[in-house]
Order: structure tokens, then C-alpha cells, then sequence
């Protein structure tokens, strides 16, 4: 940094007062949307449901208290949080695994055939609309007819296949599988899109290499392949789990958590803006960014690593 | 999709059919991937009448009922229900009397002229005699909505809610007490005209502010000499750790005490603040990689810092501008949290409206499906025109907060 700083040119000095000018505006915006109430949600988690006291206030006699943490009492071991942390998990597992193994596999079957622009642009697509969208499309797919008809596909297809009609958001234990299928819809596309540049970037000498050696497309993939392009998965895999730990826009418009589908954003909406119970959503924030904090640093360390190898 | 011509030769056709299993299943999963969209699509055009009575998927087969009809009716009564004249199922005055499923099944079930209306043939189960009876109300022309419609469009854009559609409620002048059937309905609080134009709103300036204050702190952290350079450039670039839940609650209770909660200013300021992080950090790479000698040389031309900026470092910043705008806007626009935490009902955007509707609504798919066509519709336009520009700025743009 010093020798970069002595680059400098005289010409390119100015009045000690000028570039603060410049950052001026950007400083006083991020001060305000990002570092006061990122500290002040801190202050909150550990005060009453209103912010008017501390939070052991709220404490019942004869009842479980963690005094000053008694918001995270809830936060951490209540039973509905415990819903949304098991829910959560549901979601990293099988939305980050469906996403990027169906992401990995489109990338290295259309990089195979001449439409590949077009197979990838449809793959892609839905990233670009909202959660909302998708809610509303899904919903459609999943509907259930109380009558004879089904114009949900999903139930018609059942139901052609002489099963019984489903009702995919309300059955426990299917439901939460039902929303993770409209992220890994939503999200497959964002995964093919990274992992196909970087499987453009394996060079085609070492492929060759191992054909000429006898491998058949199976070993070429898993020996070659995926070991080269490995860093680039592991990139896409936090970036994954962080968006999903986030994730909340599907579950409040498909199910608004109810039927055991909860999760902890959607937890800490509703605590915030239905039961109006502010230390209690502060204190989930927290649980949320303590959870977010390392796989975000893992992922721009990473993200800087790689930018710095291009 | 890959025919091979006669001259190409077998050769070319056996490299095809080797990779067959590659096709089957690509093409396999970009059907999978179209599929629901295509439904919700097709939905958004059929009359709300068939929206329910039939999958989106029959909506080129015969109407209800025609099987219905062929089976039990044709024989005697024609293809087009004309074949008897004294009982022409086509005339609107007739069916009129038989529109309920009872009455027609009374009807099938009496005498006519002293012989049984079916003959031999046993009178069909309720069921059935409710789809004929559909079928008639659809060839006499009671109720024969054609297959595709634009009135969920036009009842979605204006937030109709009664129980026909509000072109024809409009004409009949039964519509509801705040509706005007005219221009002025495009502005009905429960429409998606008004959210579409909130949306835009919010959008446009969300997205211009924090590119025109991050593109001055990138150049001030680019071309500028001052203390503390670096460490508050890491510092800026890592609030971006920093999740959107987080600031919620203090925000929204600072704009309940200064009164912003429910307004633009506040939604705008707020993306703005949040935005900041990863433009700064996407327009100085930018900024900071364009020649050193360029601004050398204008600055001993004896051009100013903000000449420098103005006229040498934001014109030549387009590129990364596109990606960044076209990131962040779609990024406001298909938002749902912070929509409804600082505006909610009182400036309802697109993505708010639908959620709305989506519980209000139940099963109104016929609308529903309109309203989100119309809220992915300029995403999409953006997508296909700009594609190159939207991929880019959505990768980089991966790792924001």
C-alpha cells in the first residue's frame, strides 16, 4: 500500500477537505441504513418487547428467564424457532445440494450441443423474476381441488396416475420439500451459469490427455473436471447457503410459515410486524447474522482469492 | 432440432444418435423448467369461467362437455343442436330454461310425446348432465366465453373484484362505487396499474442514487490521496456483510418518529444506504482499473479533480454502470421485504400487490396469474434484451449482503 501511495503525482494532490466532499454523501447514507441500526438491532435484542426496559422485564414469575438474554431464550430454544432452525437445515441441504448438482449437470450437458445459448437462457430465466412470481407459479402447480377437477399439474398428474390428490402446501413434512422445489427452480440457473464458466475454463489438453489414456466421460468428469473447477464449487456452495438462510419472500407468500414451514427470516418478520415484539426479532436478526457471518467471510475471502488468480 | 441432411452422411447421424441420452435429458429439464411458467401464461388468457373447470393444459380440446354431449345428444339433436327444429339447442331462448343441470335432467327424464326423451338409452348421472348443460349454455351462446381473453389483464391492471369482469360490468354500469370505467381506474389502489407505476418509483431512483454516490466515493478512493484511504475503503466494502433483516427494526422505528414510513423518500433512502456497499466496491475496481496515464494527462492539462470525474471517469464507467443498474434495479423490483416493511399498503408496489392477492384471493388464478405476468414482464424484456449485462451484474453481485 505505501509504494502505491508514493505513485502519487503532485499534480494529483488536492486540498485535505476535497475528497471527503466526494465521499461525503455515500458516508452519511451507509452510517445511517447500515451501521446505526446494525448496532442499535444489538442494543434491542437485549431489551423488553417494546425497547423500554431491559429484557429480563418481560420475565413471568414461576416461569423459564434468562434475564438480559431472555429474548434470546426465545430466539434460540423456543419451539417455534426450533421449527424454523430444523426447517432451515431442511432448506440448506436440499436446496444447496438440488441446485448445484442439477446446476453442475446442465453446465456439462450443454456445453455437448450447439443450442446450448437457448437451453441456458431457459434455465436461467427465473432468476430473473420475483420470489413473488415464482410463489404465485408454483402455487398454481401445487394446487388442490377439494372437487373433481385438478388444475393443479401436479395433482391432475397424480390423479391420472389413479393416486389421490395431495394437498402439497398443507401436508406436513411434504410442504417444506414443496417450497424448497420453487428455490432450486429459482436458483439452478444462477449455479449453471458460474459453474459453466468455470468448467469453459478446464484446458481441453488435459481432457484429451486422459481420453487418449483410455477414460471414458464418466472419469473424464469426476477425475478431471470436477477436482479442476472444485474452488468455483465451493464458491457457489456458500454463496448458496447464504441466500438460503435469508430465504423468506417463498415461504411468506406460499404458506406465511404456517403448517410447520416456518423459517427463521419469516420467524423474524412476524415477530417484528405482526406481534409488534421488537426485542424478540432483534434478538433473531442476531441468531441470523451470527449464523450468515462465517459463510459470508468464507465466501468473499474466496471471491477475493479468485478475483486475484484471474 | 439437429435434422442431418442426406449429403451429411451417416457418419454425422451415428455421432448424433450417440449422444442422444445428452438431448433427452437436457431438453428433458429445460421442459421441466418451462413448464409451470407456461401454465401460469396460458392461465392468464383463459376466461376465469374455464380457469377452474378445466387445466390449462386442455385449453386447445373441445370445451367441457362436448364429449358429453357427442354421446348422449348428438344422434338425435346434431353436431351444432340445430338437426330438430322444434328443438333447437342453439337458440339462447330455449337453453335459457335448461341452464341448471336440474332442470335439464327433469327434462331428459319426462316423456316427449309419449316416448321416453332418451329412448333406450338411460338418462345420464347428474354429473354429466351438468357438463351438457355447460355445453349448452356454450352453443346457444348464453355463456360462451371465447378460449382466450384479455380481461384478467384489464381486471388485474384496474383491481376489479366482482364477480363478471369489469369490462362487461362497465358496460352494464353495475360496476363497484370506486371504480370510474375509465383512464383513472389504472390509478385504483388495489390495481396493478398503480403498483406497476410505485413500482417504477421505487425503482428508478433507488437504483440512479446510489450508482451517482458510489460512483463519486469510487473515485474518491481511486484518484484521490488522503489518509485513511484503504482502511476505510475495507471498512465501506465490508459492511456489505451486513444482512438486510438486520437493519429493519431500527429503521423502521426511526421513520415511525420522522414520520417516513409509508413514503418514497424512505423506501429510496433505505436501498440507497444498502445498495452502497457492493457499488462501491464493483464501481472502484472499475473506476481504479482505467489507465493512470489518461488522468495524468488531463490533470496537466490543468483540468479539475470534478472535470476529471465528470468528463473522463463516469463516461468511461458505462460498462460497469449497465451491469450494476440493471442488477440493482431488478434487485428493487422483484422485492418483497422491504416493500412491505417501509411502504405496505399505503404505496402498494407490484410484489406487495400480489402477495396481497395471493391471500385475499384464494383460488382467483384467473387473476393471479395475470398479476404476476405482469409484474415479471419488464424483468424478463430486461433479461432477453440485455442478457450479457444482466448475467454479468448478477454474478458479481452474488455476494452481496
Amino acid at each position: 500500500m505505501a509504494a502505491q501511495t508514493e505513485q502519487v503525482p503532485n499534480i494529483m494532490r488536492q486540498g485535505r477537505v476535497t475528497p471527503w466532499l466526494y465521499l461525503l454523501p455515500a458516508l452519511i447514507v451507509m452510517a445511517t441504513f447500515i451501521v446505526y441500526p446494525g448496532l442499535n438491532t444489538f442494543y434491542l435484542s437485549f431489551r423488553n418487547t417494546d425497547g423500554t426496559a431491559w429484557a429480563g422485564a418481560d420475565c413471568l414469575a414461576g416461569q423459564p428467564c434468562w434475564g438480559l438474554l431472555e429474548n434470546y431464550r426465545y430466539a434460540l430454544i423456543s419451539d417455534i424457532m426450533l421449527t424454523a432452525f430444523v426447517n432451515n437445515l431442511k432448506w440448506i441441504l436440499l436446496m444447496v445440494s438440488g441446485t448445484v448438482m442439477l446446476g453442475l449437470l446442465i453446465a456439462t450437458l450443454a456445453d455437448r450441443v450447439r443450442y446450448e445459448p437457448l437451453a441456458k437462457a431457459v434455465i436461467f430465466l427465473p432468476m430473473a423474476i420475483s420470489f413473488v412470481g415464482a410463489g404465485v407459479i408454483w402455487k398454481f402447480v401445487y394446487d388442490y381441488g377439494t372437487g373433481q377437477v385438478q388444475i393443479g399439474l401436479l395433482n391432475s398428474l397424480v390423479t391420472a396416475l389413479g393416486g389421490k390428490p395431495v394437498s402439497w402446501l398443507t401436508e406436513p413434512q411434504i410442504n417444506t420439500v414443496m417450497l424448497i422445489i420453487v428455490g432450486v427452480w429459482m436458483w439452478t440457473g444462477f449455479c449453471m451459469t458460474i459453474l459453466a464458466a468455470a468448467l469453459k475454463g478446464v484446458p481441453t489438453e488435459n481432457l484429451e490427455a486422459a481420453r487418449v489414456d483410455g477414460a471414458n466421460e464418466w472419469q473424464v468428469f469426476w477425475r478431471i473436471m470436477v477436482p479442476q473447477i472444485m474452488p468455483t464449487i465451493t464458491v457457489v456452495i456458500t454463496t448458496m447457503v447464504i441466500n438460503v438462510l435469508k430465504i423468506f419472500d417463498i415461504v411468506y407468500v406460499m404458506t406465511g410459515g404456517n403448517y410447520g414451514t416456518e423459517v427463521i427470516a419469516n420467524r423474524m418478520y412476524k415477530e417484528m410486524y405482526t406481534s409488534f415484539k421488537t426485542g424478540r426479532a432483534a434478538a433473531i436478526a442476531m441468531v441470523l447474522i451470527a449464523v450468515i457471518v462465517p459463510a459470508m467471510i468464507l465466501n468473499i475471502r474466496r471471491f477475493r482469492e479468485q478475483e486475484a488468480t484471474r | 432440432m439437429n435434422t442431418v441432411g442426406p449429403r451429411q452422411g451417416t457418419g454425422r447421424l451415428n455421432k448424433w444418435l450417440s449422444g442422444l441420452p445428452v438431448h433427452i435429458v437436457l431438453i428433458g429439464l429445460c421442459l421441466l423448467w418451462v413448464l409451470p411458467a407456461v401454465g401460469l401464461f396460458v392461465t392468464s388468457f383463459r376466461p376465469f369461467q374455464d380457469v377452474n373447470d378445466t387445466g390449462w393444459w386442455t385449453v386447445l380440446s373441445p370445451p367441457k362437455g362436448a364429449q358429453e354431449y357427442a354421446a348422449a345428444c348428438t344422434e338425435c339433436h346434431g353436431d351444432d343442436g340445430k338437426k330438430i327444429a322444434a328443438a333447437d339447442l342453439s337458440s339462447a331462448e330455449l337453453i335459457q330454461n335448461y341452464r341448471r343441470s336440474i332442470t335439464l335432467l327433469a327434462a331428459l327424464k319426462k316423456d316427449v310425446d309419449g316416448q321416453p326423451h332418451m329412448g333406450a338409452t338411460p338418462v345420464p348421472n347428474d354429473v354429466t348432465v351438468a357438463a351438457i348443460a355447460t355445453y349448452l349454455r356454450r352453443i346457444s351462446g348464453i355463456d360462451a366465453p371465447p378460449r382466450f381473453t384479455l380481461d384478467n389483464y384489464i381486471d388485474a391492471m384496474t383491481g376489479y373484484r366482482g364477480t363478471v369482469n369489469y369490462t362487461s360490468d362497465c358496460a352494464a354500469g353495475t360496476q363497484a362505487l370506486d371504480l370510474f370505467c375509465d383512464w383513472r381506474d389504472l390509478g385504483n389502489p388495489r390495481g396493478m396499474g398503480r403498483a406497476f407505476l410505485n413500482s417504477l418509483l421505487v425503482a428508478i431512483p433507488s437504483t440512479f442514487l446510489p450508482i451517482l454516490f458510489a460512483a463519486f466515493a469510487a473515485y474518491a478512493f481511486s484518484w484521490f490521496h488522503f489518509p485513511g484511504r484503504q482502511f476505510l475503503f475495507a471498512l465501506l466494502i465490508g459492511l456489505q456483510i451486513v444482512p438486510l433483516q438486520m437493519t429493519l427494526i431500527p429503521i423502521s422505528r426511526l421513520y415511525a418518529q420522522l414520520g417516513l414510513n409509508g413514503t418514497f423518500l424512505g423506501i429510496w433512502l433505505f436501498h440507497t444506504g444498502f445498495g452502497l456497499p457492493y457499488a462501491i466496491y464493483l464501481m472502484r475496481n472499475f473506476i481504479g482499473s482505467l489507465p493512470r496515464e489518461l488522468f495524468e494527462s488531463v490533470y496537466l492539462d490543468g483540468a479539475s479533480h470534478w472535470t476529471a470525474f465528470y468528463r473522463l471517469a463516469l463516461p468511461l464507467s458505462v460498462p460497469a454502470i449497465a451491469s450494476l443498474g440493471i442488477f440493482q434495479f431488478l434487485w428493487i423490483w422483484n422485492d418483497l421485504l422491504v416493500a412491505l416493511v417501509f411502504l405496505g399498503g399505503q404505496n402498494p408496489v407490484l410484489t406487495y400487490q400480489i402477495g396481497n392477492m395471493v391471500t385475499s384471493l384464494g383460488s382467483g388464478w384467473h387473476l393471479l396469474t395475470a398479476a404476476a405476468f405482469i409484474s415479471m414482464a419488464l424483468p424478463m424484456l430486461v433479461f432477453f434484451g440485455l442478457q450479457r449485462f444482466f448475467v454479468r451484474g448478477l454474478l458479481a453481485g452474488s455476494v452481496k449482503g
